[in-house]
């Protein structure tokens, strides 16, 4: 037994070798921030370092949650991610089961390259194709749309009302397809013997999709929800940040969790409020994907992370 | 009767499917039709999908005053293939080592998929990279920061490791007297062309695409990758100038600066959309494995 354990030591030691430098470059990149988060609790002084600022308590938070923008964008954070679910998990489900139904290669491959097109392009690039349909000036809509039928030009990037649908739109129309991959490659699991049958019952399709594919498809769409949940309190930096173009007007229905904190760390380069609200995220963040996991394991061992 | 029913479904779906592909390719028509619009039509009548005046004006002012892009190019093309490279390697060895029954073995899963649930956001990770490690105004700031390896690719490829690779193999070379090295490089990776094949395309997007590095830790334009400049442009349009020069213009006020930019931003585009539909399948897959393995 001890000698097992003996040669067992030195059998590991090319394979710590081989695992070093991912495991360094974890210890620095993810690491250290996580103990990077005391900032939090830090008046920061650089003469002192992060370590040997004096500590604030809890002022930091004080701060932060006594000014209206914590909770502006916490709901901005929960609300838009809780949209972003619902309709998203809809019209990926929808256009899965579509797409499933159509039997030529070709067009189900054309429509599947297409559709997730837009999944494959960066947030920069995305704040300009919005940028050519709705510039005050230039943009397709207000030129090509609302002056022909004599409309007045709406300055779309100052006008607040009009953003919670732009971003859902926005937020649909690049991820969709990344869902409805996940979705197709699950319904084409399901085994044909089922729709068989069901045909030789004399089902018609709509009764397939409704009793076969949906209930077979329940808990792909239960296990990603709850995910979705799990994140809900971490928003994409390059949706809200690009997209509204980081316009202050906006503020009020763009500002998430994410843009607050690099608004404070950069723009304003207030460490301590951005420190404070990055501790935020993290923690509840932390709390609620540990919860969704612990949901999804006892649904779905399989999917879960741990 | 049945066979009715089907074709009407099958009808409803082409033609959802004709409109979903249409909304998702109709941007980027407008981008690009947009780019090629005469520059004094286009303060007039606005971007359109066919412009009322066509004109590659802005295409040529890049090509002249080409420095600032071809630059900015190389740079993408270089900490995508560099950063690639290194994060492909390391991501595989660790997810090899994951695979092998060490001491330790469970802390150093748990130490890899802990990272997935916890971290600790923009703020300590800017100062650390800022502060400690200086990458501000480097090359590195590019490659390095939250791109090279992530606990998410290590898993897919340790279970890949873990599941296609037969344990007689690995054994038969070990007795031969081969050691994990050479094991690794001779037998594993050979092996795991497809999986290598699906994180690297993941990796070489991620690289490609990513412009909050450079917004992070640069402001230096002459390190700024293509979407920097984009970004930069994206801020404030005088960096389009500033970032050229004027050169061959003698009047700033003649640079194309609306179309320009429209026409930067194609060029962005342009060899993610030559190469997609060719790499499409090793996309879909990393997709979907990803979401059935979390």
């Amino acid at each position: 037994m001890k000698r097992k354990k003996k040669t067992n030591w030195k059998g590991a030691i090319p394979i710590y070798c081989m695992m070093l430098p991912g495991i360094l470059y974890l210890l620095i990149n993810n690491y250290a921030p996580m103990f990077g988060l005391v900032i939090a609790f830090k008046r920061i002084d650089w003469n002192k370092g992060i370590l040997g600022s004096d500590w604030a308590g809890f002022n930091n938070f004080r701060y932060l949650f006594t000014s209206s923008e914590a909770w502006t964008m916490t709901r901005n954070t929960v609300l838009y991610n809780l949209a972003f679910i619902i309709i998203g998990t809809v019209a990926a489900v929808a256009v899965a089961i579509l797409l499933n139904e159509i039997t030529s290669r070709f067009s189900s491959r054309l429509y599947q390259t297409l559709i997730l097109l837009p999944y494959m392009i960066s947030w920069v690039i995305v704040s300009y194709l919005v940028f050519a349909f709705l510039s005050a000036d230039t943009g397709m809509v207000n030129q090509g749309i609302l002056s022909p039928l004599g409309k007045e030009p709406i300055v779309w990037y100052q006008e607040k009302k009009y953003w919670p649908f732009i971003l859902v739109f926005v937020h649909l129309w690049k991820s969709v397809g990344f869902s409805m991959v996940i979705y197709l490659s699950s319904i084409v699991g399901i085994s044909r013997d089922y729709y068989e049958a069901a045909r030789i019952d004399g089902a018609r399709k709509w009764k397939q999709i409704r009793y076969i594919t949906l209930p077979l498809l329940k808990p792909t769409v239960i296990t990603l929800l709850i995910m979705n949940i799990g994140s809900i309190f971490y928003s994409d930096f390059g949706l809200f940040y690009q997209v509204p173009r980081n316009a202050g007007a906006l503020f009020d229905v763009t500002q998430t969790i994410d843009t607050y904190v690099y608004n404070a760390l950069m723009q304003q380069g207030n460490i301590s409020l951005s420190a404070a609200a990055g501790f935020y995220q993290s923690i509840v963040g932390f709390v609620l994907v540990v919860a969704a996991n612990a949901v999804v394991r006892r649904y779905s061992r399989e999917s879960a992370l741990f | 009767m049945i066979g009715k029913s089907e074709k009407r479904i099958r009808l409803i779906a082409h033609i959802v499917l004709i409109i979903m592909s249409l909304l998702a390719l109709l941007p980027f028509l407008l981008l690009i039709a947009a780019s090629m619009t005469d520059e004094k039509v286009a303060l007039v009548e606005g971007f359109r999908f066919i412009p009322g005046a066509f004109s590659l004006e802005a295409y040529q002012y890049i090509m002249k005053q080409s420095t600032m892009i071809f630059r900015a190019y190389g740079i993408t093309i270089f900490t995508t293939l560099v950063g690639t490279g290194i994060g492909l390697t390391i991501t595989s060895l660790l997810g090899y080592g994951l695979t092998k029954d060490i001491p330790g073995k469970r802390f150093f899963n748990f130490f890899v998929v802990f990272t997935m649930l916890f971290n600790g956001g923009l703020v300590p990770t800017y100062l650390i990279y800022t502060k400690y490690l200086h990458v501000t105004n480097t090359i590195w700031a590019l490659i390095v920061p939250s791109l090279l390896l992530n606990a998410f690719q290590v898993m897919l490829v340790r279970n890949y490791f873990a599941t296609s690779i037969p344990e007689s193999l690995l054994e038969s070379a070990k007795l031969d007297g081969a050691g994990e090295m050479a094991i690794f490089q001779k037998i594993v990776l050979p092996l795991s062309k497809p999986i290598l094949a699906t994180v690297g395309l993941m990796m070489a997007l991620a690289y490609w695409n990513n412009w909050t590095n450079g917004l992070y830790y640069l402001d230096d334009p002459k390190l700024y990758s293509i979407q920097n400049v984009l970004n930069a442009i994206n801020n404030n349009i005088a960096a389009l100038t500033s970032m050229a020069g004027t050169g061959l213009y003698v009047n700033k006020s003649e640079i194309p600066t609306l179309t320009a930019r429209m026409a930067i931003a194609v060029l962005g585009i342009l060899p993610m959309l030559c190469i997609y539909p060719f790499f499409q399948r090793y996309f879909v897959k990393g997709i979907t494995l990803g979401a059935v393995k979390g």
